[in-house]
Order: C-alpha cells, then sequence, then structure tokens
C-alpha cells in the first residue's frame, strides 16, 4: 500500500496535496472554494485565474495575508488561514 | 432628402491638455460661458494627473503668491466637491511632524508665517501625537496640525470636471488629438493646428503641464518648464492606519530645493480603497523612465520610521511621474503678452492637483476680461526672460 499523501494545515483541517500542487489546487481538490472574504462586501473568494494575474485567491500563508493561493506551492510544514477582508485587521 | 452636415462653430477656447489643470481651466471657462474645446495627445490624466498624488496642502507653503493660491484653491476645491463630488474629496487635514528639535523649531516658524497669511496651523506636542495618529512613532520632537489640508483623487477629479464641462457647459473633448501647431494672425495666436486638423479659436491655453514649455517654443516663446521625478510606492490595503496626510518637516526644504539632485521624504497617506501611499522623492533627470529600486527602499524605510506598522505591510507596486518644474517653484498663469491670444496654466510641480482649482477659475477671469481673484504678477509668462 502507497504512504498516505502529505498534508498541510488549513485552518486545522488537514488538506492533503501531490508534491508541486499549488495551495489552491490542494484546497479546490478537496472540495474548498472559497478562503477569503471581500474588504468591501464580505463577499466569498477563491481560485479565479489560476495563474497568479487576478488577485482573487488570497489567503493568509504562514502568518503573511495577501499570498495567491494559485501560486504558493504546498508544502507540509506551511501554514494556510481564511483571510478576512485585508487580512490586517489586526493591525488597526 | 439632402442631409447638411452642420459645421460647429468655432470655439471661443482651445485647452490643450486634458490633466487636472485643463479639466479645471474648461470647468471655469465653460461655466462663464465660454465655447470650450479641450485637447489632448493621449486620454484624460494620461499625462502628471494619473502618475501623482492628490494632496490639498497649504501645509507645505510658506507665506506667499503661492499658498496664496493654494487657500483660494482649498476652498474652490471643497465648493467643487459639494457641488459635482464623486472625486473622492477628503478635508482629512494635515499633519507634520519633526524628528528633531531643530526641525520642529523651523516648523514653528514656518507657521507663525502661515498664520499670518490665514492658515491655520496648531503646534500639536508630542504626547498628543497619538491622539491624531495612533500608529506614529514615539520619539518624535513635535509636530503641527493643518486642518485646511485636504485630498482628492486627481484623475477622477479631472474626469468629472470635463464630464461636467461636456454635460452642463457644452465643451467638446477631443483626446488622441496632439497640438502640433498655432495658427496665427500676425502676432496673435487664433487657433491649434492638430494631427486631426486646425481648430481655430479666439484664445488658447497652454495646460500641457511638464510639456508646456514645448507648446510655448510653438508660440515661439520660452517657458523653463523641466520634468522634476517622483515615484510613489503603493501598499497592499490595509484598515485605517493613517488618518490625515502626514509628512516629515523635512518635506518642505526639499520641495523648495533648486538642485537637481535626488532629494526623499517621507510622506504617506491612506485612500478610500485601502491602500496607503508613500512618497516621495524629488530629482531632475529628465525623462528617465527606470526606477531605481534603492530609491524605493529609502522611501519605504522612512515610511516605517514615521510609522513602525508599516513593516508588516507589503508595498505592492511603485509609479513614477514628472513634475512640471520651473526654476522659481511657481506656475505659469496667465496671457503671454509675446504671443497675443496665449494663455499659460502649467509649470505647478509637485503642487499642480492643488493649485488646479485655483488655477482654473483665474485663467477663466482673466479669458472673460474680469480681474483675478489673486494677483498673477508672480506667475506671469515673460518672467524669465
Ligand atoms: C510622484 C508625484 C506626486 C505628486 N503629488 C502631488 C500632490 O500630492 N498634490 C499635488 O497638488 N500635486 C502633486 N503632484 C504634481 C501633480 O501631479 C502635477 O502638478 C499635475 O498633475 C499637473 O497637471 P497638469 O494638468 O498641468 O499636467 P498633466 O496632467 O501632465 O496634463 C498635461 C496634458 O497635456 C497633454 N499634452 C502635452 N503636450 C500636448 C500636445 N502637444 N498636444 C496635445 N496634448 C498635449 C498631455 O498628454 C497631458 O495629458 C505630484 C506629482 C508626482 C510626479
Ligand atoms: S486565482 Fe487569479 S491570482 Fe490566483
Amino acid at each position: 500500500m502507497s504512504p498516505p499523501p502529505p498534508t498541510f494545515d488549513f485552518d486545522g483541517q488537514a488538506i492533503p496535496f501531490r508534491p508541486g500542487q499549488s495551495v489552491g489546487a490542494a484546497l479546490l481538490a478537496a472540495g474548498i472554494r472559497s478562503w477569503r472574504t471581500t474588504r468591501v462586501g464580505g463577499r466569498p473568494r477563491g481560485m479565479f485565474c489560476g495563474i497568479g494575474v487576478c488577485f482573487d485567491c488570497l489567503v493568509i500563508v504562514d502568518g503573511q495575508p495577501n499570498q495567491r493561493a494559485c501560486l504558493v506551492p504546498a508544502r507540509a510544514e506551511t501554514d494556510v488561514r481564511r483571510q478576512e477582508g485585508s487580512g490586517h485587521g489586526n493591525l488597526s | 432628402m439632402c442631409h447638411i452636415a452642420p459645421v460647429p462653430a468655432a470655439p471661443d477656447v482651445v485647452v490643450i491638455g486634458a490633466g487636472v489643470v485643463g479639466a479645471a481651466c474648461a470647468w471655469h471657462a465653460a461655466r462663464a460661458g465660454l465655447r470650450v474645446t479641450v485637447v489632448d495627445r493621449g486620454p484624460v490624466a494620461s499625462g502628471t494627473t494619473g502618475a501623482g498624488e492628490g494632496n490639498i496642502l497649504v501645509s507645505d507653503k510658506p507665506a506667499g503668491p503661492e499658498l496664496e493660491l493654494a487657500l483660494l484653491s482649498a476652498r474652490l476645491w471643497s465648493d467643487l466637491a459639494a457641488e459635482l463630488g464623486g472625486f473622492e474629496h477628503h478635508d482629512k487635514g494635515g499633519l507634520v511632524v519633526a524628528a528633531s528639535e531643530s526641525a520642529h523649531q523651523n516648523l514653528l516658524d514656518t507657521g507663525l508665517g502661515q498664520q499670518a497669511a490665514g492658515v491655520t496651523a496648531t503646534p500639536v506636542a508630542p504626547d498628543d501625537l497619538p491622539g491624531y495618529e495612533p500608529h506614529l512613532a514615539g520619539d518624535l520632537a513635535g509636530g503641527m496640525y493643518y486642518p485646511q489640508d485636504a485630498q482628492v483623487q486627481p484623475m477622477l477629479a479631472a474626469a468629472r470636471m470635463l464630464a461636467d464641462a461636456r454635460g452642463h457647459g457644452g465643451a467638446e473633448l477631443r483626446t488622441g488629438v496632439q497640438v502640433t501647431g498655432l495658427l496665427r494672425d500676425g502676432e496673435r495666436v487664433v487657433g491649434v493646428d492638430t494631427t486631426s486638423g486646425s481648430i481655430p479659436a479666439a484664445a488658447v491655453v497652454n495646460a500641457a503641464g511638464t510639456w508646456g514649455g514645448q507648446v510655448a517654443e510653438l508660440a515661439g516663446v520660452h517657458l523653463p518648464v523641466l520634468p522634476r521625478r517622483g515615484f510613489v510606492l503603493v501598499t497592499e490595503p490595509v484598515p485605517v492606519l493613517v488618518r490625515h496626510k502626514v509628512y516629515a518637516a523635512e518635506y518642505v526644504s526639499d520641495v523648495a530645493s533648486a538642485d537637481a539632485g535626488l532629494h526623499t521624504s517621507p510622506v504617506v497617506e491612506g485612500t478610500d480603497a485601502g491602500p496607503i501611499l508613500i512618497g516621495s522623492s524629488r530629482e531632475r533627470v529628465g525623462f528617465d523612465r527606470s526606477m531605481p529600486a534603492e530609491i524605493l527602499r529609502t522611501l519605504a524605510a522612512a515610511a516605517v520610521r514615521l510609522f513602525p506598522v508599516l513593516a508588516r505591510v507589503n508595498v505592492i507596486r511603485a509609479y513614477r511621474g514628472f513634475r512640471p518644474y520651473c526654476p522659481d517653484h511657481l506656475p505659469v498663469i496667465g496671457p503671454d503678452p509675446r504671443a497675443p491670444g496665449l494663455w499659460h496654466a502649467c509649470g505647478h510641480e509637485g503642487a499642480g492637483v492643488c493649485l488646479a482649482a485655483a488655477t482654473g477659475h483665474v485663467i477663466a477671469a482673466s479669458l472673460a476680461g474680469r480681474s483675478t481673484e489673486v494677483d498673477l504678477v508672480p506667475f506671469r509668462p515673460e518672467r524669465f526672460g
């Protein structure tokens, strides 16, 4: 039997990924379609262009908000969190 | 059936340039009942108006003719915001802070002169700074609060004024049309030649910003308008961290400097959309569009020095623009006696947005043959010889 796939942590949930897969692709594969809310309307957002252009897929990676989930490579040690609005709410 | 296309009546005024200054000239001239045509070789706000910031500052101007113009302009911008709106006008007030005792003393001295000229300037003790800006560094020597400082979004402001001049004032806007020459009748300027034909007009206003010297050359007159490069950093959107327009006292001497070398001083402000804008740099390097990382790094470091919280915020982009610089730091506003029929409204350097409203107001008055609300002698085009 092959070993279980590696996972990363997404708000406490273990998300499996294949080596080379992006955080966004792994989230989608796990059935998670949105991981951020917009700043003004609080609307759900997830992957849109999938190629790093639209900035819709922003997510908090290792404490750093506004990372593009479609570009950040998934790694076992990566800590991924949902982002609310600007993701900088803790600064004000 | 036969359709005869109406021959458009010649405008009273052609305004060259659809930046914030040209837009203000067009708006005020249309308001004064003149038929206006605005031409720009690019789209609206494609010059420096789309490459700067939108601070309306009385705080950075020592007592003198530019301050007088700025005070009138600040009032006119408020009126325009009430009447037209739609360009993110905020009466946010400015806070100038000093890191050293000597800079603080200069700030207080400048404030005294400004107060005598009608500016409200309130000294702020170091202990009171957090009440104005909670995230400001804790080791500053003091500050000065200027409630008359305000902010607009310059591209929106230009677009709104032009839309209103067209909608209500019957003005015509022709973008993608470059002025290549001026029509003359003897000495008089009687219209413009363009890449799309000639436009006769009783008066021509040169609102070509940093390219105002080139337009003047078309009339055979000399105007020393030179580019003074400046960079702006844009951060990712953040909650409200910076409430006022905040800048370091050294900014004022940087603005007034005549030397061509690089000057930087931190200028920080929030925007409606969330990003924080960080300036400012000044240098005369022609129209060099390169973007030295070293300058961007210096700007970022200086902003973090004022607001340590910004160390945790990313810069997402930077842009540069070329301020229309005149050697005496004053704009060129008014009729040119060397080329009757030609008015100038250019060379506003780093204050063109601020001064646009008043510039449009006095240009319209001058075109209509009325007296202007401020004395135009310090701004006269022939002063450079
Ligand atoms: C980094 C930076 C920050 C700044 N911050 C501020 C600030 O906070 N507050 C402030 O008040 N000012 C600021 N400024 C300055 C301000 O942006 C300018 O003074 C102002 O935009 C000038 O407006 P303008 O309409 O005169 O020129 P422009 O906006 O440059 O408009 C001139 C127009 O003329 C057109 N044109 C030129 N030649 C021709 C031709 N031959 N035929 C047809 N069209 C022609 C151009 O295409 C252009 O659109 C800043 C500038 C920079 C670079
Ligand atoms: S989905 Fe468009 S940038 Fe990531």
